[in-house]
């Protein structure tokens, strides 16, 4: 580490802090933020579920309309897809070895998180403001 | 992948199954399963978004016996991932690396996975009025 007078790596290497894989530890770090926000969230979105279950059209939209659920909700559905890319992309370096494939993966898991996370947003967001 | 003749770990097969490497698997697992249920929650928003017969039509999908039985394979895979999740942020802060801690943190995650996945769907029952 930074401290270590027996460190072997560059000065350079130290100074990025990089690694092999060129991402530092910016990947895993962003897994575990979006992680800790999940928590919460989730044990707020599955009391909220446990409310709607069942709940006919009127109900639901009007329980998204309030600042609160829907403020949450969207925060929900950024911490899910930004968390479930992160996962999807290191589950497809580990078994798709074949790079063309490998590529269309990864490019399919972070444009698809993106369209589906806006999607998601959108359809808060109109039912808030009353669409 | 390079073709180099270098030596291999041994095979999978020649491990003998144990709690924490099933249930490293399973975070993955569950994990990949989430990915794609984030499907159902857009649908689910977007169908709110669109209006009464929208959302009337994905009310009586996810409420059918086979859209109920995805639901609760959801939900499981949701808490699964929720509390070993959990289990690993503990792990990323030094804690729980004892091999009895690990049996036990392990154990004590599968039980309340299935516990709390087998609540929530009678609060959920319940709150429906349907118990």
């Amino acid at each position: 580490m930074a401290g270590s007078t027996q460190s072997r790596r560059s000065v350079l290497s130290r100074v990025r802090y990089l690694g092999s894989a060129h991402d530092g530890t910016h990947h895993f770090w962003i897994q575990r933020l979006t992680a800790i926000a999940l928590v919460p969230l989730t044990v707020w979105f599955v009391i909220s579920i446990i409310m709607l279950a069942g709940a006919p059209y009127e109900d639901m939209t009007a329980w998204l309309s309030q600042p609160v659920p829907a403020i949450l909700m969207v925060l929900l559905i950024a911490a899910t897809f930004h968390h479930a890319q992160l996962g999807l992309q290191v589950v497809i370096e580990d078994y798709v070895h074949q790079q063309g494939l490998r590529v269309a993966g990864l490019v399919l898991v972070k444009l698809g998180a993106v369209a589906l996370g806006f999607a998601a947003v959108f359809a808060v967001l109109k039912i808030a403001f009353g669409g | 992948m390079s073709s180099h003749q270098r030596p291999l770990s041994p095979h999978l097969q020649v491990y003998r199954w144990q709690l924490t490497m099933a249930m490293s698997i399973l975070h993955r697992v569950t994990g990949v399963a989430l990915a794609v249920g984030t499907l159902l929650l857009v649908w689910w928003l977007l169908a709110a978004a669109s209006g009464p017969e929208a959302y009337e039509a994905a009310r009586a999908c996810m409420g059918s016996w086979f859209g109920r039985l995805l639901l609760f394979g959801w939900s499981f895979a949701l808490f699964y991932h929720l509390f070993n999740g959990i289990r690993h942020l503990g792990w990323d802060l030094g804690l729980g690396f004892e091999i009895k801690t690990a049996y036990a943190t392990g154990w004590t995650v599968c039980a309340a996975s299935v516990v709390v996945t087998i609540v929530v769907w009678i609060a959920a029952y319940a709150a429906m009025g349907a118990l």
